[in-house]
């Protein structure tokens, strides 16, 4: 695990038409972890991962510095952020839908991807593309190439959408509510693939959710935000257990409690 | 006490020209009683949502009987809504969508409570009973929050003196910390005032929380039903261990659901 | 950001949506072509039918914006066409605006043999290039103001029930209308309650851009001898003048630039009043969340 390859996130703000909406964040979210931030919609834990990503809103004033193999991203004209996008930078969001081509093949959708970023041949980016559909557990690969997003349901959509993300070996995936429009069996899938390629590729994730639950069950460290500030920041464990900032408590109590499983629910 | 809605072996199928048709609802069986809250839960796609439909009037049943206080539902279609009917009344998923942009809700709460003037209660005590500040009756919807919006829209439902309420996913689109919180004020307005509910949701924690009794569907069918406790830790159905094994804990060990592929 | 906005009020909102300078160049260009078509005769220096042996004169001091090919005086003949294309144009975008929405709504709201029978005919109207078909009947009614104006209403009025109607069927469904419907109030009502006012703002942007194209269809049934005929001062029929005797550019370009500055004006004017008729565009700024 090199530190290298983490995000350091400093003084973070960010203006837009006068109003600031990121007001110091600070956080470091390590390599071969998930590092969540959590808070309700408006606390701009959104905004955090758009403007790691290069994709604030157009007008932002943005502050701080986001360190990244010992350079800053704010400092990147738009052209070099693109190209780093793609490439080191990748994100998944609530809706693959959104992200996936409809008119375009899963294969053809993947190939493009590789070939433009990775530079490779046709019959390479197909080998990759398989391998990657292979990683994010898509049954029979070399079919679902063939085939169009609305052929899948939205779990494998999900599965490819991120499987996208991660074709040029990047180290940083932003992964914006990726489960929150799943259900609840399909969800637990999908976690527990972001889990292993994190522990297996040694990816920065940074996981963004209003779920607790699913925040408690993926993120190694817990960022807790409110009004474009960072109100708690600390290890899963600690976090959730024993919240020391009182909005955290009131999330924590919102949760409607869990009694431990039912004994028949594992195999 | 009234409010008690009877799905008996209802199947919905849709179909349109040249496709095959899809069976959504698969001869479900099962009841609402009056002043009982009942959770019905099940994954996208399990006609869960079909059945709301089907008891509101909006689409047609294949086979089986659907019936309201012993009224039968049928499509209204064109026509206005039987009057017998009027006390099922619903809240939507997307509290965007729920309340006409352009009438101030004070407008929209009187168009409810046209039904029953005389026994309605005013606006400005529908507003505090969903915890809202009566003195925002004259804005407009798009000046409220997501949560807001779906008070409001509980609140209109409300104004109709209903006998029972329907919720199909009404808290799916609001944020976590809102979810409980709303789902127990439905739970907490509906049994105020001795009407029935019937709160449609995926998420089986917040069905949980304020449901008597639980309805388990899958595929269109219901596969089991029962106390809401005895469902939770004594499910009976290879299904709905399942599913309750599938949500993951806040409880901080990191511990990711182990569910074997469908 | 998707906080409640404490601070707008409904009643403020159409002066504030009217303070854009575009709209208010609109409403000033407006404004003034609305003055010249009250105060017409009063403002033309010269009689525009009275010819002269002046023919093709440039711009001067008698002649401000020169004569036409029989020497009539150019700028008097366009105070004279804003009487006739304006009226005209407004009339039969009303006309057409009104049946088309009409007959499209009916056809989305109540589905079924309606919706088939008028889609069909606006599919039928549709097919044909809208001059030909305006052009074949208004030649079958005679050549006339009103039967032109008749000719004009039938190849527009599909495009409104097209428009129309995609949005009724696409607002029937959405969950307030479903809800009011639950409420026990009837179609007609539901209709008129929570349906049209929310489908009209882009069926009023479409009256708007409309505007345009009538005044460029009446100009040319009138150059093709089926609308207005000469020596009627129409700004449709001077510019097809111009285009004869291009070397004199005058000709043809102020009436050419009255059709356009009425055309811009009343775009700029509905773009800002959609913007104002709907509420939710008063939170637009600064508030739009990711």
């Amino acid at each position: 695990m090199s530190d290298a390859d983490g995000l350091r996130i400093s003084g973070l703000t960010l203006e837009l038409r006068g109003q600031r909406i990121l007001d110091g964040v600070d956080l470091v979210a390590p390599a071969g972890q998930v590092t969540g931030l959590a808070g309700e919609s408006g606390s701009g834990k959104t905004l955090t991962g758009m403007t790691v990503l290069g994709l604030p809103p157009a007008g932002s004033v943005l502050g701080g510095s986001i360190e990244f193999r010992g350079t800053d991203l704010l400092t990147l004209s738009a052209r070099q952020h693109n190209a780093l996008r793609g490439e080191e930078l990748a994100m998944v969001f609530q809706d693959p839908t959104a992200s996936l081509h409809p008119m375009i093949s899963i294969g053809g959708q993947l190939t493009d991807h590789v070939r433009h970023h990775l530079h490779l041949g046709r019959a390479q980016a197909r080998a990759r593309a398989l391998e990657v559909l292979e990683q994010v557990r898509v049954p029979d690969p070399a079919q679902a190439l063939r085939k169009y997003p609305h052929e899948f349901s939205g779990g494998q959509l999900q599965r490819i959408a991120i499987g996208i993300a991660i074709a040029c070996r990047p180290s940083v995936l932003v992964a914006d509510e990726p489960t929150t429009a799943l259900d609840v069996t399909v969800q637990a899938g999908v976690m527990r693939l972001l889990r292993d390629l994190c522990d297996e590729l040694g990816l920065t994730v940074l996981l963004i959710t209003h779920d607790l639950a699913v925040m408690s069950a993926l993120a190694d460290t817990i960022v807790v935000m409110r009004h474009g500030r960072v109100v708690e920041h600390g290890p899963r464990y600690d976090v959730i257990r024993d919240p020391q900032h009182p909005y955290t408590r009131d999330l924590v109590e919102a949760l409607p409690d869990h009694r431990p499983r039912p004994t028949g629910g594992r195999p | 006490m009234a409010g008690e809605l009877v799905f008996d072996e209802v199947t919905v199928r849709y179909g349109r020209p040249g496709r095959p048709t899809v069976t959504a609802v698969d001869r479900a069986s099962f009841r609402v009683r009056p002043g009982e809250v009942v959770g019905l839960v099940g994954e996208s796609g399990c006609g869960k949502s079909t059945l709301a439909k089907l008891a509101c009037g909006l689409v047609p049943a294949a086979g089986g009987r659907a019936t309201f206080d012993g009224t039968p539902i049928t499509p209204y279609g064109l026509r206005k809504r039987p009057a017998q009917l009027l006390r099922l009344q619903m809240v939507f998923q997307n509290p965007y969508a729920s309340l006409n942009p352009r009438r101030r809700v004070a407008a929209q709460l009187q168009d409810a409570r046209a039904i029953h003037p005389a026994t309605a209660p005013s606006v400005d005590d529908l507003l505090r009973s969903v915890g809202l500040d009566p003195a925002l009756r004259t804005r407009y919807p798009h000046q409220f929050s997501g949560g807001q919006r779906q008070r409001i829209a509980i609140a209109r439902a409300m104004a109709t003196g209903p006998d029972l309420l329907i919720g199909d996913e009404p808290i799916a689109s609001l944020d976590a910390s809102l979810q409980a919180q709303v789902a127990t004020l439905m739970r907490d307005v509906a049994l105020a005032s001795d009407t029935s509910l019937l709160f449609i949701s995926h998420d089986l924690s917040v069905v949980r929380l304020i449901a008597d009794r639980v309805v388990v569907m899958q595929a269109g069918r219901v596969v089991e039903e029962g106390p809401t406790e005895q469902v939770w830790s004594a499910p009976q159905e290879a299904y709905t261990q399942r599913l309750l094994a599938a949500i993951p804990l806040a409880d901080g060990l990191g511990t990711i659901p182990d569910v074997a592929p469908a | 950001m998707t906080l409640v906005s404490t601070t707008t009020r409904p009643r403020r909102r159409v002066p504030e949506a009217l303070r854009s300078p575009l709209t208010v160049v609109g409403v000033v260009v407006a404004a003034g072509w609305l003055l010249v078509v009250v105060l017409g005769p009063l403002l033309q220096p010269a009689d525009p039918l009275a010819q002269s042996p002046d023919r093709l004169a440039p711009l001067s001091a008698a002649h401000w914006f020169g004569t036409d090919s029989l020497g009539r005086d150019v700028l008097s003949r366009v105070i004279a066409g804003a009487r006739i294309s304006i009226p005209l144009s407004l009339l039969l975008v009303a006309l057409s605006a009104s049946v088309g929405s009409l007959l499209g709504a009916v056809a989305g709201l109540l589905g079924g043999v309606v919706d088939e029978v008028v889609m069909r005919l606006a599919d039928l109207v549709l097919a044909f290039p809208t001059i030909i078909l305006a052009m074949v009947v208004a030649a079958a009614l005679g050549p006339s103001l009103t039967n032109a104006v008749i000719a004009m209403l039938v190849v527009t009025w599909p495009q409104y029930a097209r428009v129309t109607r995609s949005l009724v069927l696409g607002a029937r469904d959405r969950e307030f209308v479903v809800a009011g419907r639950l409420l026990g109030i009837g179609w007609f009502t539901s209709l008129r309650r929570d349906v049209v006012p929310n489908v009209a703002g882009p069926v009023f942007a479409l009256t708007t851009l409309d505007f345009g194209n009538a005044i460029l269809l009446l100009s040319g049934l009138s150059f093709l001898g089926l609308g207005t005929v000469p020596p009627t001062p129409e700004w449709g029929l001077m510019v097809s003048d111009g285009v004869q005797n291009f070397t004199a550019w005058w000709v043809a370009a102020f009436p050419g630039l009255a059709i356009c500055s009425i055309v811009l004006a009343f775009n700029f004017i509905g773009d800002a009043l959609r913007d104002a008729l709907d509420p939710r565009m008063q939170k637009a700024v600064g508030s739009r969340a990711l």
